[in-house]
Formats: structure tokens, C-alpha cells, sequence
């Protein structure tokens, strides 16, 4: 299984042609505390780029976009409830939602761990 | 120090300000950020904690941008009348050490500024008489040019540059600063009296914009740091930014200036009726008189009330507020998820039809629909100590 990161701090963990998408240790510390997740539902089909989520903290809502094209298989539904669970736990138990991908060749573009450290290093 | 040395006109617009705490702030870790021209810490170990702690224990904040100003007269000249002449609270009944929430306010009845405004006694820190006022410091500057312009000439304004400002708030801050400074503890909500630290004056009032029990304390720029140490040298307290500052406030149902109240909104229609003194309505001669006396005797078209939101997710300043038909006729002016109710919260203009508590409503937050229901403000009981309940 690979991880691939975005410039906006979301990353995907790929095993075949699935993916689970969340956001970054360095997003949810950005972000503080989170009081509101909202998940896509089963079915939805997203575009590489486009709005998938959102997440909103005390301060602020913002949206998360999805890393990959494809149709989402399951949200998280423990944010509904437990929406620090992304402080937590972001690169695990966290997860935003999980996609059948449609283009294996959009992660060609995201960055590998090694590359996302650096890059947030340089923030 | 005369009107000419008041405001030299570099206010306008420069690069961020700098406050007296600034690395200390960062020093204790805290995320910065700009604020009303100066770069002030938005929080330290995160919003929910420091919000939390604050209820529960003591907040020490940073509110050293505030605008803090002294008006004196020196010819026995009447400085209550001309003070009255643009504020709508009874200036001449306010006694030495007592402080009143007023309002600064256009010819049309709109609000310029809120304000706390306190009759200095014979013996205080800044040795002259009269009285000392604190305003917002995102409109201190258009504040002092509108009483250079306003005022009475033979009232002498002078802005306390020099003067830090800090707020302790919660439960404990009388345990933390009575350790500092016995005398507090004779202090009740809405007083205000000279005291002194480490051979320091200090300006005290106890008073605070979260709802709870606590102090604001004016002290010498190049003093503030030693001071700010030392409280937070007490186990009760903890540093809290502007994040905590603005949830705390909201739970209390006090409004923000600049997104609660603005020149558009009046004091009737903030519901804010209770800085408009008996006498002084009577006289019907304060800034504004004719509209706002109208205004309250017919009822305002819209009026500020809270809202609790269903679900999980905040809806903030900017929503609309839908009638029936899906219309907007009124909107949401500040909103978020309130740590202590445990659930996102608002306040909100709405027709003064929708406006009795009970009244469920819609809420139009980026094309989606949320169910409010109006609730009387605060969200959060006030904890202040007031006299006579000691």
C-alpha cells in the first residue's frame, strides 16, 4: 500500500484500486479543533480537485478536495459523532471517505511521504 | 499632554502594529495572528482548551490594542454635559470608581463604538481627575477623531498610549490576582479602583467580556510583562488568544463590534436598551436621540437575538436568515460552535416577528439549510460578582 500526499494536505493510501483519503498531521494542526465533519455519501462520484468534504474548526470551514477521481465507496461515519477524532488520529482513524479510483495515472502528480515532509518543512 | 499631542495622524494605516507582549506571547508558543492593526496571539494550546479552562479555572488576555482614554477638563469646565452630548448613559449619576457600558453614536442613531466608560477618583494611577474610557482598538483612532471633532473644546482627550491592558477571567481569577493584589477582592462587577503591585500602579476594574467573574487591569507598557508572568506564575491560570476571547463572548451574548453592531444598527435594534439611561431618554438629547427614542418606542424592524442551531455544524457571520418562503430577511452576524453549550450557536438580525425566544427558523449557509431555534442570550449564565451578593 502507498500514501500520496496534495499540496492542500490531503493525503490517499492506495491498495488496488482503492483509495481512503483523509487529511494531514500538519492540516489538522493548522485547522485546531475540529467540531463539524462532513463526509460524502456512497455513490457520489468526485473529480481530482473538486470539494469532496469539509471540515470545520472553532475558527473556520473548509473544504477538503479529493486527491483522485472516482465514485466513493463509504464515508467515515464515526466523524458524525466523534468529529476530533481527525486531531487524533488524521493519518489513521480519522479517514474522511474511501473511492473506487477511475484514473491510476492522477497519482502521478501527489507526493510521497519523503517529498510531503519536505514541502511542509518549507511552510 | 493637550489635544494636539493626542493623534498625530500616523494611526492611518502603517505596517501591523507591535504590543508590549508580543515575544512573550510567542515565547509561551502562541499562533499569531493580525488583529484590528496588531499582530496578537490567536491562541496557544488550541480554542476548545483554552475556552474550557477559562470557565473553569482563570484567562489571562492580552487586550493591550484597546484603545484606552482619559477626558479631564481643567477650567471646572463641565465635562459630564459635553460627554453626554454624544453618549446615551447617564454620565453625571456616575460616581468615582464606577464603571458604564455606553455606546459612541452617529446623528442618525447608529452605532460608531461600544464602550466602558469609569469616573476616576481623587487617588489613581494616572493622576488627573476625571474620566477614563476604554474602546474597541480596530475604531480607537476614528473614536478620537470623532471627539476631537464632536466634543465640547474645553474637554481635554488624552489616548493612553503607554498603558497595556490585560482581562483576567474565570471563576479563579480573584484567587489568582487577590494573591498578587489583596485589595481586589473589595471589588464588585462594575467597580473600579487604584491599586498597586511590585511598587506598580495598577488601574483595576472588575469586569471582562466572557460572561464570568473577573478583572481587567490597566498597567504601564513597560511593566506588563513582569505582571503577566506573575499571574500566570498562579496555578489557576493560563495565557488564552483572541479564538477563546470571541466563543466566550458569544456564549455570553455580548456583541462584537464591527460584526454584532455596526453604523447600521442602533441600540434598540441591538437590544442593547439598557445603555440608554432613564433620565437621559427622557432629555431625549444625546447623539441620535430622535431615530433611537422612535425606534424604541414602536419597536425596531429587526433586533439581535440568538439562535441555537441544530445539528453539528457551525453556522457562522454571513448566513442568511430564510423566511418561510425561503427568502432572506435577516442575517446571521456572528456564529460557531460553542465549547460550554457543547453545540454551534448564533447570534442574528431577524423581523422583529421572528424574534420572540421559541421562534424556529431557517439558517442559508453555502446553499445549505440548517433549523435554528431563537433562545434568550446569554447561552451561558454571567457569573458576576455583583454588590451586595458577595
Amino acid at each position: 500500500m502507498s500514501r500520496y500526499f496534495t499540496e492542500d494536505h490531503e493525503w490517499v493510501d492506495v491498495d488496488g484500486d482503492i483509495g481512503t483519503v483523509g487529511i494531514s498531521e500538519y492540516a489538522q494542526s493548522q485547522l485546531g479543533d475540529i467540531v463539524f465533519v462532513e463526509v460524502p455519501d456512497e455513490g457520489k462520484d468526485v473529480t481530482k480537485g473538486d470539494e469532496a468534504a469539509v471540515v470545520e474548526s472553532v475558527k473556520a470551514a473548509s473544504d477538503v478536495y479529493s486527491p483522485v477521481s472516482g465514485t466513493v465507496i463509504e464515508g467515515n461515519s464515526d466523524l458524525a459523532d466523534n468529529p476530533a477524532l481527525v486531531n487524533e488520529d488524521p493519518e489513521g482513524d480519522g479517514w474522511f471517505f474511501k473511492l473506487t479510483l477511475s484514473d491510476a495515472s492522477e497519482l502521478e502528480g501527489l507526493m510521497d511521504e519523503t517529498a510531503y515532509a519536505a514541502f511542509v518543512a518549507k511552510l | 499632554m493637550s489635544d494636539a499631542d493626542l493623534i498625530d495622524e500616523t494611526g492611518e494605516e502603517i505596517a501591523t502594529g507591535t504590543l508590549p507582549l508580543d515575544a512573550w506571547h510567542r515565547a509561551r508558543g502562541a499562533r499569531m495572528v493580525e488583529f484590528a492593526g496588531y499582530h496578537m496571539p490567536i491562541q496557544y494550546e488550541g480554542i476548545m482548551a483554552e475556552h474550557l479552562w477559562t470557565r473553569q479555572s482563570a484567562g489571562l488576555f492580552d487586550v493591550s490594542h484597546m484603545g484606552q482614554l482619559l477626558f479631564r477638563t481643567d477650567d471646572g469646565g463641565d465635562l459630564n454635559g459635553a460627554l453626554e452630548a454624544l453618549l446615551p448613559g447617564d454620565i453625571a449619576g456616575l460616581g468615582a470608581n464606577r464603571q458604564r457600558y455606553s455606546l459612541l453614536l452617529t446623528e442618525n442613531g447608529g452605532i460608531l463604538d461600544d464602550l466602558m466608560v469609569t469616573r476616576l477618583p481623587a487617588e489613581n494611577p494616572f493622576d488627573t481627575d476625571g474620566l477614563y474610557m476604554v474602546v474597541n482598538g480596530a475604531t480607537k483612532i476614528d473614536d478620537i477623531s470623532y471627539f476631537l471633532e464632536h466634543l465640547a473644546d474645553h474637554v481635554m482627550i488624552n489616548h493612553l498610549e503607554e498603558q497595556a491592558l490585560l482581562a483576567l477571567q474565570g471563576p479563579k481569577a480573584v484567587d489568582a490576582l487577590a494573591r498578587l493584589v489583596p485589595g481586589v477582592t473589595g471589588l464588585v462587577f462594575m467597580t473600579c479602583g487604584g491599586f498597586e503591585w511590585d511598587g506598580k500602579p495598577l488601574w483595576i476594574s472588575r469586569s471582562g467580556y466572557t460572561g464570568e467573574d473577573g478583572f481587567e487591569i490597566s498597567v504601564g507598557a513597560e511593566h506588563v510583562e513582569a505582571l503577566a508572568e506573575a499571574l500566570c506564575a498562579q496555578a489557576e491560570v493560563k495565557p488564552i488568544g483572541l479564538g477563546a476571547r470571541d466563543s466566550l463572548r458569544l456564549e455570553a451574548g455580548l456583541p462584537l463590534y464591527g460584526h454584532d453592531l455596526d453604523e447600521e444598527t442602533t441600540p434598540v435594534m441591538a437590544d442593547l436598551g439598557f445603555a440608554l439611561s432613564k433620565r437621559r431618554r427622557e432629555e431625549a438629547n444625546f447623539m441620535g436621540a430622535a431615530r433611537i427614542l422612535l425606534e424604541r418606542e414602536q419597536g425596531p424592524a429587526v433586533k439581535r437575538v440568538g439562535l441555537l442551531v441544530e445539528g453539528k455544524q457551525p453556522v457562522r457571520e454571513g448566513a442568511a436568515v430564510l423566511d418561510s418562503d425561503g427568502s432572506e430577511v435577516g442575517k446571521v452576524t456572528s456564529g460557531g460552535f460553542a465549547p460550554t453549550v457543547g453545540a454551534p450557536i448564533a447570534m442574528a438580525y431577524v423581523p422583529a416577528a421572528l424574534a420572540a425566544p421559541g421562534t424556529t427558523i431557517q439558517l442559508s449557509q453555502r446553499g445549505k439549510v440548517h433549523q435554528a431555534t431563537v433562545t434568550a442570550m446569554p447561552f451561558v449564565p454571567h457569573r458576576y460578582v455583583r454588590a451586595g451578593a458577595k
